[in-house]
Formats: structure tokens, C-alpha cells, sequence
């Protein structure tokens, strides 16, 4: 489980059919750049569960 | 040499250099204790607990390098430069689980580099010379690419001179006073550095996201431009691929450059180095979420290279693109403020590598080959001195060499870098692999990446998964894209190494037991 938390936002951040286009834009930035922006503090947080997982 | 000097930046920009410069030599007195002891003066005594260790590495692992290069990719060809991104996501849930293992173990055994643990658990002192080596060769061209990021901003202050003397005086003196407080400080200047420099480019890049889209009319605007730009460079040939999103050909690339470069990244002397430095394995895990926030960072630093395509800055040289977007953007005192930012990012790495590359000599190359016998005075006192023999060779690589020459270097140190990785990792978690299969995996991952980077006219970072082989024939991979040569070598070398394990088993000594690797309950 904990490992699989860690990996996930790897995998997603690594499967460029995921976000490789341009409409939904934010504030007028093309989704490739701001959901790649977006999974680095979601990447993070995974973490962040996964270490209190590990602990519990 | 001062014609086209602009005078406030270039204050404000000599006032922060001034003030990181007292730093470095104060820092000899932070957290005292013996210098003369390699552990304190390379690796700072291993006491720096989770801020000071996230200052640091961040200081580290962003470098000024990274802060020009990676918008300029973006500036060049758009999407592909935010490969930055999936590289710096994928780097630290991996090492969450691999790191504070490393620590664990280099603690209780008093190891400093990748080499002393290869040393400790595989007991080959071949295998540990590869590794050293490896690091020392990767690290010199690391070097030497900081100074061209800090060449960059100073030419942008308008200091430029006619004469190779001139051309190159502020350099020199910017790389004479970084190598004065290392000698004198170790790991402690780079480390209180850190704190400024990573404060300054935090203010830099929040003032940046906000003030330059607002001048250029928000972010529609800029992709707008971005647009035009790069379909009109495609349109003329100026580039093979460009866009506001990847194109089918650059997806393969994309992907395993990512992988690999996360792969490579903590094989990298300096990066153990900030890392062993912690005083936990608790730290380390706590930075991993903590570290992240300069991702972040980096991925809005990238976005500035969309910025200068809108802000309709026009430079020969990509890499100009960031600094000459600052001074237009920005009053000169915060232009001054902003290239500081970035200058410092040269200086706090710089200082690492070489402290990393040092110990590296010191303690795998020297000591077990030279001269056994070391005492703990002598390690210090030679690392101290290779320390500065590295600075000098890394300013002899700008001096004589072509930039894109340490360019291709950099970019190749990557791909061997990457070749320790079976060694260093799989080791954290098996003793299965033997030393001798891991050597030669480590050779035939060298021989294969240089081999792929070789091409016509430069050295190229990728390949297409085909290879025409003489005698041999047309070998195709069936995958139909190309990929990262460091992440195919990597795979050449992981593939020796386990078919070599099965017939060669280990037979050396393992000093190390599975307990050393478990994190000691703290209290």
C-alpha cells in the first residue's frame, strides 16, 4: 500500500498521454504546464500519507 | 571593459556577492568543532538537522545551471524543456525509500561517498575506484557548466571586455573567493549560503510570476506568442521539433530523459554529499516532502522561457534569454537583486561538487591506492587541497575549452553517472550481486552510453531504439521511439550484472548486516 502510494504520482507524472494537450487552460496556461505544476505538491503529499501510513 | 556597465544592478549585485563572501569565511565558526577531521570540514559533522539539510540540497540540486538552462530549452523548443517537471517528481518518492538506508548505514560505518559503501558491502576495491571515478569525471564538467551560468549573468550587468584577461577577470575573481572560503570552511559556507541564496531566488521568481505575465497581458498572451513562435521555427527548419505541447516524436525522450536523469541525479557526489550531511534518516525523509517546494520553483523558472518568446526578446544564445528577460522586466536595482539570485545558485553548488568530488579523492582514490595509511589530519588537509585543484581544473575547462564542448561533457557525465546506479542501490536492499558482475555491468554501461551519445557533428542525448552494427547488422528494438542513452545503457548494464551474478557469486566480505540499513528508534 505504501509503496504503491509513492509510486503513483510517478507514474502519472511519466504518462504524457495523461496531459500532453492544451484545453482545460487555467488562467489562460495550457493544462500540460499547470497539471504538471499541479502534481508536484500532490506528489508531495503522497509522501507525506505514505510516511504516516509507514508509521501507524 | 565598462561601457555598457549598468550601474545600480550591478551594485546591488556586488553588495550580496560581498555579503555571501563574509558568510562563507563566518561559517568556519557555525556549529564548531574540529576542521582539521574530514567528517567535519566534508561533511559537516553529519549535525544539520531538516532546514539547514533543505537550504542546502536546495541550494545544491537547483544550481544556476539548471535556472538557465532548463528555460532555455523552453525558450528554444517550448514543451520539451518542462521535462524538468516528471524528472524532479519522480526523484523523491524513490528516494524516500532508498536514502535514509544509505544514511543508516554510512553513519554506523563512518562512510562519506558512494565509494566507501560500495567498498564496505561488496569488499572490491576496483568496483570502488569505477564508482569514485565515475563521480570525479561527472562532477569536473558539473563544474565548469555553473561557471557558464555565472558568466551568463555577469555579461548581463554589461561587463564585457575585448582581451581574454579582461573577458574573463570577473569569473576568476568570482571562483578565487569561492575557493578561498571553501578551503577554509568545507561544507559549513555552502551550507549558511544556502539560506540567502534560496531565500533570493524565492523573491526573484515570486515577483517574476506575478509582475511579467501582468505586463505581458496574462498567460494567454504569452502561449499565444509562444505559438507563433515556435510553429514559425518549425516552419523554417530552424529546429527539428517545437511546440506549446510535446510532439509525437518527442514523447519517447521525454519519458526515459525524465527517468534517467532521476535516476542519475543522487549518484552524483554532491548530492550524497548534502544528504549524508543530514543528522538523520528522519531529516532526510522529512525533506522529501519538504523539497518539492523548488520543483515547484523550477517549473515556474522554466515558464520565464515562454516569457522572453512573448516578451519578444531575441538573443543568439538561448541561454541569455533569462537574464536579458530580468532586465527587461525589472528595475535595475531588482534586476541586480534577481541575477545575485541566480549567480549565488553558481556559487552554493560549486562549493559542494568540489567538497563531494574532494572527499571522493581523498577516500577512494588516495587512500586505499597511495597511501593506506592516512591520518584523519592528512584526509582533511588533501581534501581540502583537491578541492581546490578541482575549482582550478573546472576554470581551465572554460578558459580553453568550447562551451559547447562542456556542454556535451555535462551531458555525458549524466549518462556515466547513471552506470553506479545497480552498484548503489540494488546494494541498499541485496548482497545477491557480486562485485565482479557489478564492475563489468559498470564497463559495458560505459562503453554503451559514450557509444550512443557519439554522433556526426556533436554529442546527441538521445537514440532512436534501432542501431545499424557493423557485421552484426540492423538490431531494432521494436519500440519505434528514441530514448535517454543513459537510461538504454543503464538497462545494458543492470542485464550484465544479473546474468554475471548467476555464474560469479560473491566471495568477498560484507562488513556491512542488515540491521545497519534500519533506521536507529530516535527517541
Amino acid at each position: 500500500m505504501k509503496l504503491l502510494i509513492l509510486l503513483l504520482p510517478c507514474v502519472v507524472a511519466l504518462w504524457v498521454p495523461l496531459y500532453n494537450f492544451e484545453p482545460p487552460a487555467l488562467f489562460g496556461m495550457p493544462f500540460f504546464y499547470w497539471f504538471q505544476l499541479l502534481m508536484i505538491p500532490v506528489s508531495a503529499l503522497a509522501i507525506f500519507i505514505a510516511d504516516r501510513i509507514g508509521k501507524a | 571593459m565598462f561601457d555598457r556597465l549598468n550601474v545600480v544592478a550591478a551594485s546591488v549585485f556586488v553588495f550580496f556577492f560581498a555579503l555571501v563572501t563574509v558568510l562563507g569565511f563566518i561559517a568556519a565558526r557555525w556549529k564548531s568543532a574540529d576542521l582539521n577531521h574530514i567528517t567535519e570540514w566534508g561533511l559537516g559533522g553529519r549535525r544539520f538537522g531538516k532546514w539547514v539539510t533543505w537550504f542546502l540540497l536546495g541550494g545544491d540540486l537547483y544550481t544556476a545551471y539548471t535556472v538557465i538552462a532548463i528555460p532555455a530549452v523552453v525558450y528554444a523548443v517550448g514543451a520539451y524543456g518542462f521535462f524538468a517537471i516528471p524528472y524532479t517528481i519522480t526523484i523523491y518518492p524513490f528516494l524516500y525509500l532508498t536514502l535514509p538506508r544509505l544514511w543508516a548505514v554510512s553513519h554506523k560505518h563512518g562512510y562519506l561517498t558512494a565509494g566507501d559503501f560500495v567498498l564496505g558491502r561488496y569488499g572490491d576495491r576496483w568496483l570502488e575506484l569505477a564508482v569514485a571515478l565515475t563521480g570525479i569525471f561527472a562532477t569536473m564538467p558539473y563544474i565548469a557548466l555553473q561557471l557558464v551560468g555565472l558568466e551568463k549573468v555577469i555579461g548581463a550587468l554589461g561587463i564585457s571586455g575585448e582581451g581574454w584577461l579582461q573577458e574573463h577577470a570577473p569569473i576568476t575573481i568570482a571562483f578565487v573567493v569561492l575557493a578561498l572560503f571553501t578551503y577554509k570552511s568545507g561544507l559549513r559556507a555552502p551550507a549558511l549560503i544556502a539560506f540567502v541564496k534560496d531565500a533570493m531566488i524565492y523573491i526573484f521568481i515570486i515577483a517574476a510570476i506575478v509582475i511579467i505575465p501582468y505586463q505581458l497581458g496574462g498567460f494567454g498572451k504569452i502561449f499565444d506568442a509562444a505559438r507563433v513562435a515556435f510553429e514559425a521555427k518549425v516552419a523554417a527548419k530552424t529546429v527539428p521539433a517545437a511546440g506549446v505541447t510535446l510532439l509525437p516524436g518527442q514523447i519517447g525522450p521525454y519519458v526515459t530523459l525524465a527517468i534517467g536523469s532521476a535516476m542519475a541525479l543522487f549518484m552524483y557526489p554532491h548530492a550524497l554529499t548534502g544528504t549524508l550531511a543530514a543528522s538523520s534518516g528522519r531529516a532526510i525523509r522529512q525533506n522529501t516532502m519538504m523539497l518539492p517546494a523548488y520543483s515547484l520553483v523550477l517549473g515556474l523558472i522554466a515558464l520565464l522561457g515562454v516569457m522572453a518568446i512573448a516578451a519578444d526578446i531575441k538573443v543568439k544564445n538561448p541561454q541569455d534569454a533569462v537574464p536579458q528577460l530580468v532586465l527587461w522586466a525589472f528595475p535595475d536595482w531588482f534586476a541586480g537583486f534577481c541575477l545575485a539570485a541566480i549567480a549565488l545558485g553558481a556559487l552554493v553548488p560549486a562549493a559542494v561538487m568540489s567538497i563531494g568530488a574532494a572527499n571522493t579523492f581523498t577516500r577512494n582514490v588516495w587512500k586505499p591506492f597511495i597511501h593506506p595509511q592516512m591520518s584523519s589530519q592528512e584526509e582533511s588537509f588533501l581534501a581540502k587541497l583537491v578541492s581546490l585543484i578541482v575549482k582550478i581544473g573546472a576554470l581551465m575547462v572554460i578558459f580553453f575549452m568550447p562551451t559547447q564542448f562542456a556542454l556535451d561533457l555535462q551531458l555525458l557525465g549524466g549518462v556515466w553517472m547513471v552506470q553506479i546506479f545497480p552498484a548503489m542501490i540494488l546494494g541498499l536492499f541485496t548482497r545477491w550481486f557480486s562485485g565482479p558482475a557489478l564492475l563489468i555491468g559498470w564497463a559495458v554501461g560505459m562503453v554503451v552510453g559514450t557509444a550512443l551519445a557519439w554522433g556526426e557533428k556533436a554529442w546527441v542525448p538521445v537514440h532512436a531504439l534501432k542501431w545499424d552494427i557493423p557485421l552484426i547488422g540492423i538490431i531494432d528494438s521494436g519500440l519505434g521511439f528514441a530514448a535517454y542513452n543513459g537510461l538504454t545503457s543503464v538497462l545494458a548494464n543492470l542485464v550484465v550484472a544479473f546474468l554475471l551474478s548467476l555464474l560469479i557469486r560473491p566471495s568477498a566480505p560484507d562488513e556491512t548486516s542488515p540491521a545497519d540499513y534500519e533506521d536507529r528508534v530516535v527517541a
